[in-house]
């Protein structure tokens, strides 16, 4: 197939996204950002939610936009950071976590990999003015790694660690990322995975089924994972 | 004699190839997709992901900051002698993993299971993970180091001889589907099929089928071959493309390893590697030279075992005097 890369419709978000911003921005579109994003995922989620600490000051002011990611992060002895690579990890874990989060952070946009259902989308997302970004691949480390231009402070990273500590990178021209869900909660992933599944029952016909079924099986191959 | 320091350098070496380089084969296996991927969502996503291999090997940083699970695989020469023994190159991987987190740098993925104590360099208890071989004949060690990823896209079950192919075709593409849909898989993969053995052993010759044979490599028994070739191909009609959009791009390439097993069962696993497909390996001469290739040659005809004996070599027992 040829490029498509030039093809598709591609905004560029200025960050924090303010209201309005995200009116109009449809699924499928292949956004690039700048500004102040943030890292956040289980353990800063446990930390502030069921621990009760303080969202570091100035945190919701400074972004809106959270990223289920962990970098591929340095300390060096002078307390510098190097930063080479950043990729998303899968969001869907996360979902107990979001409503509260979102009313705490005033989040707007979260990033990460697969989406979510569309039933928080529905329930958590759209309530809270919210859309979902998915990165592409999985996996451009490289690219996004290019787009962090620097890093502002990192929370918590004596107590979380590395890979669980909230990084908070300052961005340009930071993508590629695809909007999975807009602010009506439509969701990519859902509309794709619908029209795959209906070539689904030609691809099973005549296979049958193995001697030793397994606990909780199901034939419904609609069903997804998440 | 083969040194520990050189075997720690090479090591280190290793871990930034695969984290930084995608292999050749794998990216002309992805090239040649993305000429015929007719998903225009998908095809986006080859794309992309090809400009994200152009920028690691420019800036020398992580194709993915998903480490997964650094490990490494060691093929030892019968007649190989090394300085520090066994215990001095299992030493020599664990401080290369350590130091290599810290200077490349990669993700410090490695946590205790229950406590979650991030050491923040990819050691721990049982980890790395080295998985040991031997080749008859040669005094060389080749080393290969595997990042892979390792939450979705691998699933086991046991089948029986009645469910035969179909049996295989079916869980095959349960696998793929399920874990195809929003790419959790990271899909268009390498997918690496076990058949036989225990259900250890059918985890990791499918693991192994994955990771260390390369895109255009088949089985040596031709039947497998074709099978190897005829599940690709259903792979990618199943109408799914990377991320699960619409698309045909699922399976880079399929290998099977298979081993011998129970008479009344036909334990299979499928493991699906992913669109950062990272490996390296190095071979260390006996004189303590190093050769660098993306090729692991694992399943050398020892590896598989393929005669029910193996001649003992000519001088083994001069050496065992």
């Amino acid at each position: 197939m040829a490029d498509t890369r030039a093809q598709r419709k591609t905004v560029r978000l200025k960050l924090p996204v303010r209201d309005g911003d995200l009116d109009g921005l449809e699924i499928g579109t292949v956004v690039y950002l700048d500004g102040v994003i943030y890292t956040g995922r289980e353990g800063v989620y446990k930390k502030v939610l069921e621990e009760g600490s303080e969202l570091p000051e100035g945190l919701t002011e400074l972004s809106n936009v959270n990223f289920h990611c962990s970098p591929a992060a340095a300390v060096e002895d002078d307390g510098s950071y190097t930063v080479g690579g950043v990729t998303a990890t899968a969001s869907f874990r996360f979902s107990k976590w979001m409503q509260a989060w979102l009313e705490l952070s005033g989040a707007r946009i979260i990033i990460g990999k697969g989406g979510m259902s569309i039933e928080d989308y529905r329930d958590i997302l759209v309530p809270a003015a919210a859309i979902y970004l998915t990165t592409v691949g999985y996996g451009t480390g490289a690219l996004l790694g290019r787009g962090i231009k620097g890093v502002r402070v990192v929370h918590w990273l004596e107590e979380l660690g590395n890979a669980q500590a909230m990084w908070v990178f300052e961005v340009e021209n930071f993508g590629p990322f695809i909007v999975e869900s807009d602010l009506q909660g439509n969701s990519l992933f859902e509309q794709q995975g619908r029209l795959v599944n209906e070539n689904l029952e030609k691809m099973y016909a005549g296979l049958k089924a193995p001697a030793l079924a397994r606990y909780g099986e199901t034939d419904d191959r609609k069903d997804e994972l998440i | 004699m083969i040194k520990y320091q050189t075997i720690e350098d090479a090591a280190r070496q290793i871990m930034a190839t695969a984290a930084i380089d995608i292999p050749p084969d794998y990216r002309q296996g992805i090239e040649d997709m993305a000429k015929w991927e007719e998903g225009d969502l998908s095809c986006f996503v080859l794309q992309t992901m090809m400009d994200n291999w152009n920028a690691a090997t420019e800036d020398r940083r992580p194709m993915c900051a998903d480490t997964g699970l650094p490990r490494y695989y060691v093929k030892v020469g019968n007649n190989a002698r090394l300085a520090d023994g066994f215990i001095g190159l299992e030493r020599a991987l664990r401080s290369a993993t350590a130091l290599a987190t810290h200077d490349i740098p990669l993700r410090p993925n490695r946590v205790h299971p229950l406590w979650r104590t991030d050491n923040n360099n990819n050691v721990g208890i049982n980890s790395p993970e080295i998985d040991w071989s031997f080749e008859p004949d040669v005094d060389w060690v080749d080393i290969t180091t595997v990042h892979k990823g390792g939450l979705f896209g691998t699933d086991y079950r046991m089948l029986f001889p009645g469910d035969g192919i179909d049996g295989i075709k079916r869980f095959f593409l349960d696998t793929l589907v399920s874990f195809g849909k929003r790419g959790l898989a990271c899909q268009p993969a390498i997918v690496g099929i076990g058949l036989g053995g225990s259900k250890d052993v059918t985890m990791v010759l499918g693991k192994q089928a994955a990771c260390l044979r390369t895109v255009g490599e088949s089985n040596p028994d031709p039947k497998i071959a074709e099978l190897e070739l005829e599940l690709k191909r259903m792979g990618n009609s199943i109408g799914m493309g990377a991320m699960g959009f619409v698309g045909n791009a699922m399976v880079a390439d399929c290998h099977i390893e298979v081993g011998y097993t129970h008479t009344g069962g036909m334990p299979m696993s499928v493991h699906t590697f992913c669109l950062s497909s990272r490996r390296a390996t190095v071979r260390i001469h006996a004189d303590g030279r190093c050769e660098y290739r993306h090729d692991p040659q694992w399943f050398t005809p020892y590896m598989r075992r393929e005669t029910i004996e193996w001649p003992i070599p000519e001088h083994s027992e001069k050496q065992s005097v």
